[in-house]
Order: C-alpha cells, then structure tokens, then sequence
C-alpha cells in the first residue's frame, strides 16, 4: 500500500467566469523513499494537486471528488484541525520562490520553533537546539549564528535551504516539494537537488517533486508523472518514459529539451499553447497541437496502460523519430 | 545612535525656520495694538506701550530680539494674560495630549482587530458592515458627529456628561484625569469624537494590509507548517501590516493634539486648541509662536519615534537608509 495514493482527485475553482477544473481526475500514488516527479507546464493543475493534498486549496477552489489516502488514512475532507495536525508533521511542502516563503520581519529560529512546538511537546530550548541542528544539516554554515538571521540577509540558495530545514523538521513521511528549484541559478539548484537526494534516502520520506523542467528529474525521480490540462496523461519510470515516451505529449516535451536537438538545428517545440482550462476540447486535450491526430481523437481519452492516449500503441518508434 | 544625532540636529534646523515662518506670518496678519489697547486711550499712552512691547522696532529686530530669548528658553511673555507663554500652552497640554492619546488608543485598539477581521472575511456580511460603517466614519463631518454624540448620548441617554473635564489623578508622578472614573467618563465622549476619523482610517488601512499579505506565499508555508490559525494572524499577518498604521498612527497622533480644536470648543474641554484659537483672534503673538514651535517640536518627535518603530517591526529597514 502507497504512503500516499490519490485516486481520481477532482478540485474546481468557481468563478464568476464559470467552473475552472484546475485539477480534473488525477490518479497518482507514492511510496516511502520514492521519487515521484510530477511534470507539466503551467497551468496544468499540477501545483492544485499538491495544494490539495496539504489541504490549502483556498476560496473560490475546493477539492470536489476523489480520494486522498495518506498512509491509508482518507485525508480528503477532513476538517482543518485535523488537517492542521498533519501539516507540518507528517506531510511538509516546499514551495517554489524561497525569496516569499520566509516571512520577512521573523527570526529564522522564531520560524524554525513555532514549527516544532506547533506539533509537539517540548521545550524551547530543545526545540531550538533541533532547529539549529537541523539548519546545520542542510548545509548552512555556522548555524548557531544564521538562527539569529532574518530572511533578507540569506541568498536564494540558502533560503531554500533554510525551507527545507524547516520542512524536515518533523520528520515527516512525505514532502511535497513544488518547484523547489525553478527560481535558483543553475549551480543552486543543482546543489539543492542534491541534498534533497541525500535527505529522502536517509531518511526513507516520500517525495513529490513539481516541476515543469524534465530535465531536472531525470537522474533524480523514480518514476514520473506527466500531466497536462488538469489530467495525467503518462505515467512511468523514469528511464522508461525518458528512452520511450508513449504519449504525443510527452514525446514534444522530451523532444525539445535542447540537448536531444541537433547542434545548430532549429529546436523542436510544441506548436501552439495549451487550452484554456475554461475552454478545453471535447475529446482528447491534447488533439489541437497534436501531430497524430485523427477523427478518433474526438471522443474523451481513458488513462490505459497508464498513457491516455488510444493511438499510442500505433505511434512510430520514438528513437527513429529523433534520428 | 549616529541616525538619531543626525536627526535632532535637523529638528533643531527646522525649528528655527519655523519660528521665522510663524513670526514672519503673524506680523503680517495685524498689529497687536490696535486690539490691545483700549480705544480711549490717549496718544502718548499708546506710544508708551508699543515702545514697552517693542512693536515699534522693524520687523527683523523685533525677530531677532525674539529669537535671542528663544535661545535662552524665553518664548516671551503673552500680551493677553502677561505670563510667559510657554507656561500658558503647557499648562494647557496635558489635557489635550490624555485627550488625543485616549483617542489614539481608541482607533488602534479598536481598528485593527475590526480591519483584519474584514480582511480575513472579504465579502461576508460582517465585513461590509465594517467597511460601511468605516465610510461613514470619514465621511461624516467631525462637528457634526460630536454634536450627535452629545445629543444621543448626553441628553437622550444621559449616559456621559455634556462637556468639560473630570477629576485629575495622579499615577507614577504623571497627572491626568485618565486615572479617575470620573476623568473617563469626561474624556469618553470627546475621545470617541476624535478618533472616529482615524478609527475609519486605521481599518481601511489594516483590511488593505491583510488582504495582501494574506495573498502572499509566507502565509501559505506558515500554513503548510500546521501553525494554528490565530498564530498565523497574530504573529505572521500583524507584523507584516504595522509598518503603514504606525505611519498613520504617528501622523495622527501629531495632527490631533495640533488640531483638537474643534473637538475641545464643542466639549468645552480646557486644552490648548481653546487657548491657540482666543490667542489668533486676539493676535497675541508669543503665545502663537510659542504653540507652534511646541506642536513642530511635538512632530519631530513623533515623526522620530516613527522612525525607529520602523526598524523594530521589519527588520529590513535600516536606519541609515531611512534619513533620505
């Protein structure tokens, strides 16, 4: 049994433009010291299905269907306190821009405690001293002094890290980690993904990695998610989905990262944008930009063989595409 | 230590050039004299007095005479009463300061919970209510709101008194009629009245703050570490709006003791707004310029005390990045 399985998961924002289905029928499970890297771009509901799980989707969205089991426990619907007892403990989230997520006129251990205390018994000082340890672990330097910190003398790099620290302080079983690396400079996230790498090993937590840059999990995820308007439309192991991508979708994806093109050659892309989530086609959502369409793309896409596309067993071979 | 320096230095600086804007500005608006001595006075008796005042020397003379005794804490005495002036005023301002500081903790006390509940709870009937009644605390003109006030609840009620000032009590060597039931139940009516405008302003000011702060992504990693609700507003949220009500709360603070005058005339409240206004009229000059260096002095300070809370509340300002 998955730490975390989410079945079906369905949350609807209701505007006065009408209902956006941010998040549309998303499946998706993750065990204990299992990657799983959910990838897709923005908009695609991806971020809505982590929000959903810690319970913070906020007005005008709620979370209208579905399950969410956490260490097979129904988590959908619970009311906020005992949503609030979980947060924080046994499942932690990191979010994208580490500049915003440190409240900026609080002491980084004032942050670090009230973390601690708010989900268990003990003192200050030992609180304190955890926190400090805890910073110490995530590669800040001479932590002692850097608890005394306010957010605006860290960097980026060492803010993120300052979130994380506090994501860990709990030791929780699952991190929800959402874009954790998009605003840091390339050395940055490259040092952040790899103590984050070390962390979930160690420690055996379950790990959702958001991004929409394939590239950055390769090495890094387990198994990989795609998804795409509010749905997933391919799920696999990593390698596989990296060497043999089934869907339409996840071929351009995969396709375009620039170190599959060609020296010099024109880099390949996805024609057009992504539908309005207000506006989406009737049949398959991809259809629109999609180069193997036919008249059978019309009718709604079942997720089979987990890749929800009906023709992906007739596409061509993708290694003969690329060459 | 070098900011506040730095800072007195310019207060002193703008001191000066005030005292020789108001000395300039009244010797403009009209002479004393023809007030002051009695019409059927003979020539030479009105000669004489204008020598005694010096009102017959040019104007600069008569400034720098003035600003001599200024320096030596002379601020002159007052033509009306022939007592020094500085004595007059601040015999006066310690009624006006309880006045305008119980009027101060009326806005804030009561304004910040009401424009953070609004913000938390946009939309809901509650929160409009609060935002109605704040338009129509600033909307309202402030005569008009203490003549109601004492009719509703003075006359009709007959709850609180109709006007002037109650028992003075005295707390840790400082006198104030805050320190008597009775001293309350005087102020309560005039403190209302004057802080109704900045009440409505303080809850506009606090519901703007929580709803963007509240959009901001700290409070949702406050969130997502499982904090409790009322920590998240008090400590996460609070912290993070203060910076603009202290603003408008020092600036208030200033303009109330400066401008209580419409509030004291009506309660009859004996401050300083009822001297100032009788010392215009009567163009009794040191008094004038005596209360408008003690109301600059009253800014500066404010304006300081601002300043430094700035640094208290967010950390990210600096004070020496402040004195530009």
């Amino acid at each position: 049994m998955s730490l975390l399985q989410i079945t079906d998961l369905q949350t609807h924002f209701f505007t006065s433009a009408g209902v956006v289905k941010a998040v549309d029928g998303v499946s998706y499970g993750v065990d204990r010291g299992e990657v799983l890297a959910v990838v897709g771009e923005s908009g695609s509901g991806k971020s809505v299905t982590g929000l959903s799980v810690m319970g913070l989707i906020d007005a005008p969205g709620r979370v209208v269907g579905g399950s969410i089991r956490f260490d097979g426990r129904e988590i959908a619907g619970l009311p906020g306190h005992e949503l609030r007892k979980l947060r924080g403990a046994r499942i932690a989230m990191i979010f994208q821009d580490p500049m915003m997520t440190l409240n900026p006129v609080l002491r980084i251990d004032t942050q670090m405690v009230e973390t601690i205390l708010a989900h268990r018994s003990m003192t200050r000082t030992g609180a304190w001293a955890l926190s400090r340890d805890t910073l110490g672990r995530v590669g800040i330097p001479s932590p002692d002094e850097r608890m005394r910190g306010y957010p605006h003398q860290f960097s980026g790099g060492m803010r993120q890290r300052v979130a994380i620290a506090i994501a860990l302080l709990n030791k929780p079983d699952l991190i929800i980690a959402d874009e954790p690396t998009t605003a840091l400079d390339v050395t940055i996230q490259a040092q952040i993904l790899h103590l984050m790498q070390g962390l979930v090993e160690e420690e055996g937590t379950g790990l959702v990695w958001i991004t929409h840059d394939l590239s950055v999990v390769a090495g890094f995820a387990d198994r990989v998610a795609v998804m795409y308007a509010g749905e997933i439309v391919e799920e696999a192991r990593t390698d596989d989905l990296i060497d043999a991508p089934r869907h339409p979708y996840t071929r351009g994806l995969i396709g375009s990262v620039p170190s599959r093109n060609a020296r010099g050659a024109r880099l390949a892309q996805i024609p057009g944008g992504a539908p309005p989530a207000l506006n989406r086609p009737e049949g398959c959502r991809f259809a629109p930009r999609c180069a193997f369409r036919t008249d059978g793309c019309e009718k709604p896409q079942a997720l089979r063989d987990n890749v929800r596309c009906w023709r992906a067993a007739d596409l061509p071979d993708f290694a003969e595409v690329l060459a | 230590m070098v900011f506040v320096i730095r800072r007195l230095l310019q207060a002193l600086f703008l001191a000066f050039v005030m005292s020789f804007l108001v000395f300039a500005g009244i010797f403009a608006v009209g002479n004393p004299v023809d007030i002051l001595i009695d019409p059927d006075a003979t020539q030479a008796e009105r000669a004489r007095l204008i020598v005694q005042l010096g009102l017959d020397r040019p104007f600069h003379e008569q400034y720098f005479i003035f600003l001599g005794n200024l320096l030596q804490g002379d601020f002159g005495n007052s033509f009306v009463y022939n007592r020094p002036a500085l004595g007059l005023i601040l015999e006066r301002m310690p009624a006006t300061l309880e006045l305008a500081f119980a009027a101060i903790v009326i806005a804030v006390v009561l304004g910040i919970p009401l424009g953070v509940y609004a913000g938390l709870r946009h939309g809901s009937p509650g929160s409009q209510a609060v935002m109605a009644g704040s338009i129509l605390g600033f909307s309202v003109p402030n005569f008009w709101q203490a003549i109601m006030l004492i009719m509703v609840f003075s006359v009709m009620l007959g709850w609180f008194p109709v006007s002037g000032r109650g028992e003075v009590g005295e707390f840790l060597g400082i006198r104030s009629s805050l320190f008597t039931l009775n001293g309350l139940h005087h102020i309560a009516l005039p403190a209302i009245n004057l802080a109704i405008g900045h009440l409505a302003l303080v809850i506009r000011l606090a519901r703007s703050g929580t709803r963007e702060v509240q959009a901001q992504d700290f409070i949702r990693f406050a969130r997502a570490k499982g904090l409790s609700e009322p920590r998240i507003v008090l400590v996460h949220l609070l912290r993070n709006i203060l910076i603009p009500i202290v603003t408008l709360v020092g600036m208030s603070f200033g303009g109330l003791i400066a401008f209580a005058v419409v509030t004291e005339t009506i309660f009859a409240w004996p401050g300083m707004g009822k001297l100032i206004i009788d010392s215009i009229r009567m163009l009794d000059r040191p008094v004038v310029v005596a209360y408008l260096i003690v109301i600059v002095v009253i800014f500066i300070i404010l304006n300081l005390l601002v300043d430094l809370l700035y640094s208290l509340i967010d950390p990210r300002i600096r004070l020496d990045e402040a004195r530009q």
